[in-house]
């Protein structure tokens, strides 16, 4: 990694990140109970509360994702989420070549990082497509689930309400899968706890 | 040629009896009909020799159509009333007429026996309404006599029964004129004594008030013991869990056929609506967890990895 200090991570990134792992930390649990829910399982929140604290904190995310949003639309942070599509291909095989092989021959990152480009390409990917992609449609049905007169009754023969709630579901379960491999990529850093720092200070 | 002639006069003499038979069916109880059907009626005044209209109160008009496609429709209106009643004003005394009760005609009948009526009059007679008011609470009072028609058993589409039965409830639950016939009891707001319940709109929709309202059976397709409201189904867990209560009412009709049909368990509440927590199909769940399991080992053995390629 690069050897003098950069400041990466202002402080409203910083703000909004926490406070967006928190919520949807609680989404991810509530989620699940009552995905599974079971009154006689001892590891699941009760329906009931389960049902009032996702409503609360799909709605704080959202604000917190409109945050995001402007503030990406008004700072020089959103160009890092902007990327070329001409080599794109190439630049995620060489970053994932070197994440599966590369660290392990002690070789040098293939792509530094800087002030104007602090994502190496395949963060620069995943976040764009879990926070421009992902975050869109599960908020979009969400919201749709929380009023579900404004879903479609009948879709192909199915239930509309039916169709939503997948779509909701499957794209959690994708997020979720990003967060454990979101929260062990960053481990790998100078050190296993230095990138965690780094989104506290934002000193990188 | 003479003998086509004859055939075509031969058939059409035929239909005609046919159509006239028809119509005969249908005017079966034009003669009550007339008036009942109908928001105005005509009678003569034979005192003065002229014809009077009057207006028919609502309570005493039947929907002619709703009545010709309910259960009962192919009886005649003198079936199940005095034939007095043909006469106009009907005679006084003819109010103190003692009505037939389903079991009168259906008790014993072994082309019923499936419906199982006794165990459903068993059930009525333990019912809290009945209780609450034993003389003026019958079958009849739900169950339409004009209109009454099989829905939950013979309905493709849940939310049609869903409708249809909540109907019944709402008859008097979202009417005071046919409550207060029948308690001292200021009128139950439901919408307010359902406002712990979320989505209320939706849930009223896609689930009937006897689901959480009474004791579920296993001999009767649809329960009758109506329980007082303590007794009522609170637990949103009852409903939304993998074994939901569901699967033993609502949807075990149908989810029974398509057991039969070779469909999983969750086929039917798969379609219609989305129960959360009820609604688990075993495919996306192995494939979730496969998915999911997976990543881990992939995570771990990339800090293995990387533990041991420290030094
Ligand atoms: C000329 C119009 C007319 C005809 C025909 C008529 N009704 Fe009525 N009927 C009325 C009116 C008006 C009332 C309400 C006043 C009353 O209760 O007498 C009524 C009331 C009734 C009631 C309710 C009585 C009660 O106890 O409240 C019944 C049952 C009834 N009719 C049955 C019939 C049947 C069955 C026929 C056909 C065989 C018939 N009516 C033919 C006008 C008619
Ligand atoms: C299956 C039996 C049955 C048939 C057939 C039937 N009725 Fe009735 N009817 C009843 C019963 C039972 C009641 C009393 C309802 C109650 O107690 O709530 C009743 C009540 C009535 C009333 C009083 C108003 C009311 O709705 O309570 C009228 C009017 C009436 N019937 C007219 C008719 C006419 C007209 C026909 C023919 C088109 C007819 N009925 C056919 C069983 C029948
Ligand atoms: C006057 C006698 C009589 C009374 C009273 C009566 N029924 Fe019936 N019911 C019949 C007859 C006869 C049939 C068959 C009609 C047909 O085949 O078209 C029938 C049909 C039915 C059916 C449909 C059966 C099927 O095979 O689809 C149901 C359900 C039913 N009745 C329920 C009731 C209920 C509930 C009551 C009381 C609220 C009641 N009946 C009162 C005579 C009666
Ligand atoms: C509190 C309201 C209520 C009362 C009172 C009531 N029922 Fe019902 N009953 C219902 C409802 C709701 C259904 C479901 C109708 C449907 O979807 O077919 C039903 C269905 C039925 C069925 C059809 C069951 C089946 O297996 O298809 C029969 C038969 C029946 N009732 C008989 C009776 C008899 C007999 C009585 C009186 C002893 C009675 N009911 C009293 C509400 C009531
Ligand atoms: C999800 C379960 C559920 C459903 C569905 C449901 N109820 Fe209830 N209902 C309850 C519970 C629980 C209570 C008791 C509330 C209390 O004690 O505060 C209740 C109370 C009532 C009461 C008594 C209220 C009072 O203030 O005394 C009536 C009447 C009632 N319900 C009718 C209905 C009708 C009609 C429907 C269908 C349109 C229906 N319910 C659907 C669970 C349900
Ligand atoms: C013919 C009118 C009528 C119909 C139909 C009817 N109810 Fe009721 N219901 C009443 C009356 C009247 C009361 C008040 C009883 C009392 O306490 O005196 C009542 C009370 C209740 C209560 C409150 C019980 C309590 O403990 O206070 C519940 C729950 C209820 N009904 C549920 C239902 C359901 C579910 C249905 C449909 C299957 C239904 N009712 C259909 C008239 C009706
Ligand atoms: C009697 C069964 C039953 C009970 C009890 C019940 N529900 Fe439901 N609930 C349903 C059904 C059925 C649906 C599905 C509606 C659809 O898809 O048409 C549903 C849907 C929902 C939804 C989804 C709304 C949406 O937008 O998709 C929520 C949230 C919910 N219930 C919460 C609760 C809570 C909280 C409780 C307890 C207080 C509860 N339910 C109790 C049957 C029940
Ligand atoms: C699902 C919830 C989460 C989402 C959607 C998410 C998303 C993101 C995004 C978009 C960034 C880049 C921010 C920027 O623009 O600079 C980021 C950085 C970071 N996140 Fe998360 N995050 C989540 C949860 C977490 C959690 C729970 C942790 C740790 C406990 C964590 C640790 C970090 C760290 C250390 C960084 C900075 C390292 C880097 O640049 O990759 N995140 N996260």
């Amino acid at each position: 990694m690069a050897d003098e200090k950069l400041y990466l991570y202002p402080i409203w990134i910083r703000i909004w990140h926490w406070l967006n792992a928190v919520f949807f930390i609680v989404l991810l649990l509530t989620g699940i109970s009552m995905q599974y829910s079971n009154p006689d399982n001892p590891f699941l929140i009760s329906f009931e509360l389960s049902v009032q604290l996702h409503n609360i904190f799909g709605i704080l995310i959202s604000i917190n994702y409109l945050i995001f949003i402007i503030g990406n639309l008004f700072t020089s942070n959103g160009k890092q989420y902007k990327m070329k599509t001409k080599g794109l291909f190439k630049r995620l095989y060489d970053q994932s070549v070197f994440y599966l092989f590369g660290m392990f021959k002690k070789q040098d990152p293939p792509f530094d990082i800087s002030v104007e480009n602090k994502f190496n390409p395949l963060q620069r990917f995943i976040y764009s497509t879990a926070m421009y992609i992902g975050f869109p449609i599960i908020i979009a049905s969400g919201f749709a689930l929380l009023f579900p007169e404004i879903i479609i009754p009948q879709i192909f023969g199915l239930s509309g309400i039916l169709i939503t709630a997948l779509i909701h579901v499957i794209i959690g379960f994708i997020l979720s899968l990003f967060l454990f491999i979101h929260i062990y990529v960053c481990t790998i850093g100078a050190s296993i706890s230095s990138n965690f720092k780094s989104m506290i200070t934002g000193w990188h | 040629m003479k003998l086509l002639k004859l055939l075509l006069v031969c058939s059409l003499f035929l239909a005609g009896i046919l159509v006239n038979a028809q119509e005969k069916e249908a005017n079966k109880n034009h003669s009550c009909l007339k008036c009942h059907g109908h928001t105005t009626f005509k009678y003569m005044n034979e005192d003065f020799g002229m014809e009077i209209k009057e207006s028919m109160c609502a309570n005493r008009m039947i929907d002619t159509l709703a009545y010709a496609q309910s259960n009962h429709g192919m009886f005649k209106c003198t079936d199940c009333h005095s034939p007095e009643y043909e006469t106009f004003p009907h005679p006084g005394q003819l109010r103190m007429e003692l009505m037939y009760a389903c079991n009168d005609c259906h008790g014993g009948d072994p082309e019923y026996a499936k419906f199982h009526f006794e165990a459903i009059e068993e059930a009525f007679y333990e019912s809290m309404h009945y209780n609450r008011s034993p003389d003026a609470f019958t079958c009849w009072s739900c169950h339409n006599p004009h209109t009454y028609k099989t829905q939950a058993r013979v309905g493709e589409n849940i939310i049609e029964t869903v409708r249809y039965d909540n109907n019944i409830c709402l008859s008097c639950h979202a009417d005071v004129s046919k409550y207060e016939l029948l308690t001292e009891r200021e009128n139950i707001n439901i919408l307010q004594s359902h406002d712990w319940l979320p989505n209320q709109e939706l849930h009223f929709k896609s689930v009937r008030c006897i689901e959480c309202h009474t004791q579920l059976s296993d001999s009767l397709l649809v329960s009758h013991v109506v329980m007082p409201r303590d007794s009522a189904i609170r637990e949103c867990t009852s409903c939304h869990s993998a074994n939901s209560h569901l699967m033993a009412s609502l949807y075990r009709y149908k989810s029974l056929e398509s057991r039969k049909g070779g469909g999983f368990l969750n086929a039917v509440i798969l379609n219609d609506s989305y129960v959360i927590g009820a609604n688990r199909n075993q495919y996306l769940n192995i494939l979730s967890v496969v998915i999911f399991g997976l990543v881990l080992i992939g995570i771990f053995t990339h800090a293995l990895i990387r533990i041991l390629k420290r030094k």
